[in-house]
């Protein structure tokens, strides 16, 4: 991801900086603020957050690279994060993701759904472990998911969209 | 319509809402609007039995009765059943703390969890809230950490350091600016006490920030809390305005001379931030590297200033250890460790849910008596204590009690007092598999051992599932593993080790040959 040119300017995220004082300590939080509105990262906003925090590019490349959370791509239309850690792995969480990967033709942390409307994530405990297995769509925790469940919340979706 | 209100309970817990509990707090309400029934709804925390989710209580003259798991299709029986005076009903549990899985338990940090509504700051003072850190302001910072050190309490967290330990090297410190940084970066898979408490009783993780603040000399304290918790999120957040407004934060709190304020950090899906020393980098906004010690963080910690790094768990216990003094809490638990313990029953499991019971129980009175075995019904093979890098203890050793001492004797740890429950259906050499898996993920790639070792684990557990040179490769992985464990920075890289070779030594005939 070469950042070549100079004058790139995002005036969100160089509002969100001066919110927090142009503080670098705030980085975290500005960027997370920033991918907010666009749900993803783009040269633009790091280039002008790097000038108003007076780090390098170099810092802010190597942040957004460390945290899984910052996105330099649109994401999908719908984001589903399946919990792949060991609670959920004790109550099928391989089944659910691959039943998901073959419905929706996606690759968990790979390829999207042909229409880009599905993202498939694993993710790492999302603290529900009691009640799995456990997935997140858009930012909505669901427990006790089965594969017949995630379909028919997907379905939701969709059709609120028409 | 009724004079006084009647009062119905539906948690706002992350894990009752993930099955429902929203939708089911709606009909409720609309329900009753259609029977003109004048109701409050409250929306607690969890009573932490999470298969019984969502739990609906309902006030009356002998205490709050408990109907779950409620789905919105049920809502009209219920009405019908007369579920608003504790009628019967088929999912009625009867009086709440009276199901033997609460009754049994010791709750001193979760007291007020699940019983009161979390952002009422009256409620919160009426169960005992405020009580330790009005004692704690009339005290002298070293009355107020002898009796931390006093009370036994270790870091909840995971690595057990003795608290009052760790607040009196940062008393000793000598500087204008001190921090107090409350670790909430709770991503071990199968824990979610810190979690349940953010979201169920957020001002007691507050007070005992604002005790430690006052017990080391530090006015700011950072929550770093993960972005997979949403709802603690929310909660938190809330709560710090909550006290803000009510001059419980700030400059100079009930004329006590002491200040204090609170900033709340949001992680951004980095497992390795829950290490104290990456996720000091991380607050100040930096990739979450972990970094070498010495100097530990009481002495050199955030922005280079003498830091306290506390559990969620642990800052929550100050309060209640303040208010009934170090005695009191000190009764509970055994040997060296002493108090209660949050256990988090998870996995395949019939009752999961969270257990608070003093030091000292088994494993097997945790899976069976208060989890009630496989939710699958099938027959539990292994269990992992203490996270994603804690070990698969297999039935045989399930009389160890649960304690630092005697799960480290037993080749185990406590970690966060996580239980993940697997049955017989469980392959354990894709267990060990993932466990270096997770690490390669996770690594901070800092250190060598743990960022290349991690790889050449699990290279090396895929030819052992291949069939290929077994017993070499076994011998391979051993090395490997001790070398990670003793060249890692951090516990990241040098406890993977802990579940790939409990699964080796326990579980051999998954391994071939």
């Amino acid at each position: 991801m070469a950042i070549l040119i100079n004058n790139l300017e995002h005036s969100g995220a160089r509002a969100i900086c001066g919110r927090y004082d142009n503080r670098p300590d705030a980085l975290l939080e500005i960027l997370r603020e920033t991918q907010e509105a666009e749900r993803y990262l783009n040269n633009e906003a790091l280039v002008t957050i790097a000038g108003a925090l007076n780090i390098s590019r170099a810092d802010i490349h190597g942040v957004v690279s460390f945290y899984p959370d910052y996105q330099r791509e649109a994401p999908a239309g719908h984001v589903v994060k399946i919990c792949m850690a060991e609670a959920c792995q004790a109550v099928g969480c391989e089944a659910l993701a691959a039943e998901a990967e073959a419905k929706f033709g996606a690759k968990i942390d790979g390829v999207k759904s042909s229409d880009g409307q599905i993202g498939l994530e694993a993710v790492y405990c999302l603290g529900n472990c009691a009640l799995g297995p456990s997935v997140m769509i858009d930012g909505v925790l669901y427990g006790r998911v089965t594969p017949d469940r995630l379909h028919a919340l997907l379905r939701e979706r969709s059709a609120g969209e028409v | 319509m009724t004079g006084r209100a009647l009062k119905i309970y539906v948690p706002c817990d992350a894990s009752a809402v993930s099955v429902g509990a929203d939708d089911v707090a709606a009909a409720i309400a609309a329900e009753a609007a259609a029977r003109k029934i004048n109701l409050t709804i409250i929306h607690n925390g969890t009573r932490g039995m999470l298969w019984l989710e969502p739990l609906v209580e309902v006030e009356t003259p002998q205490g709050r009765v408990a109907y779950g798991p409620v789905t919105v299709s049920d809502i009209g029986s219920l009405f019908e059943a007369g579920f608003l005076e504790g009628g019967d009903h088929a999912l009625a549990h009867g009086l709440t703390e009276e199901i033997p899985y609460f009754a049994k338990q010791q709750r001193l940090t979760f007291a007020r969890c699940g019983v009161i509504d979390p952002l009422d700051l009256r409620d919160y003072e009426s169960y005992g809230g405020l009580a330790g850190l009005r004692r704690a302001l009339k005290m002298r910072p070293e009355e107020i950490v002898e009796t931390v050190t006093d009370s036994g309490l270790r870091g909840r967290g995971g690595a057990g350091f003795p608290t009052g330990i760790k607040w009196k090297t940062a008393l000793a410190q000598k500087s204008d600016v001190k921090y107090i940084c409350c670790n909430a970066d709770e991503g071990d898979s199968g824990t979610f006490a810190d979690r349940v408490l953010m979201e169920g009783d957020p001002f007691s993780l507050i007070e005992g920030m604002v005790i430690a603040g006052r017990a080391v000399g530090a006015e700011t304290g950072y929550i770093y809390l993960r972005s997979e918790y949403p709802h603690a999120i929310k909660a938190m957040r809330k709560a710090v305005e909550i006290w803000k407004d009510a001059g419980l934060l700030g400059a100079d709190i009930e004329g006590s001379g002491t200040g204090f304020e609170i900033h709340i950090r949001i992680g951004a899906g980095a497992y390795i931030c829950g290490e104290e020393s990456s996720m000091l980098e991380s607050i100040e906004g930096k990739r979450g590297e972990v970094k070498v010690k010495p100097p530990i963080p009481a002495i050199s910690g955030l922005f280079g200033k003498p830091t306290i790094i506390n559990n969620v768990l642990s800052l929550a216990s100050v309060p209640v250890i303040l208010e009934k003094g170090s005695e009191f809490y000190k009764d509970f638990g055994m040997g060296r460790s002493r108090g209660t313990q949050a256990f988090q029953l998870a996995g395949d499991i019939a009752r999961g849910g969270l257990v608070e019971k003093a030091f000292g129980v088994t494993l097997r009175e945790l899976v069976e008596d208060f989890g009630g075995g496989a939710r699958s019904g099938k027959l539990v093979r292994a269990v992992q204590t203490g996270g994603p890098l804690g070990a698969y203890v297999p039935v045989s050793d399930f009389d160890v009690v649960m304690d630092y001492e005697a799960l480290a004797e037993a080749g185990a740890m406590l970690g966060h007092g996580g239980v993940v429950v697997f049955n017989d259906s469980v392959d354990m050499v894709s267990q060990a598999r993932f466990a270096m898996k997770f690490c390669e993920i996770e690594s901070c790639g800092k250190c060598t051992p743990c960022r290349i070792g991690a790889v050449r684990g699990k290279e090396t557990i895929d030819k052992i599932i291949a069939g290929e040179n077994v017993k070499e490769n076994l011998a391979i992985l051993e090395d490997l593993c001790d070398l990670m464990e003793d060249a890692s920075l951090c516990a990241m890289g040098g406890l993977t080790p802990m579940p790939v070779r409990s699964a080796v030594k326990h579980f051999p005939e998954d391994f071939g040959g």
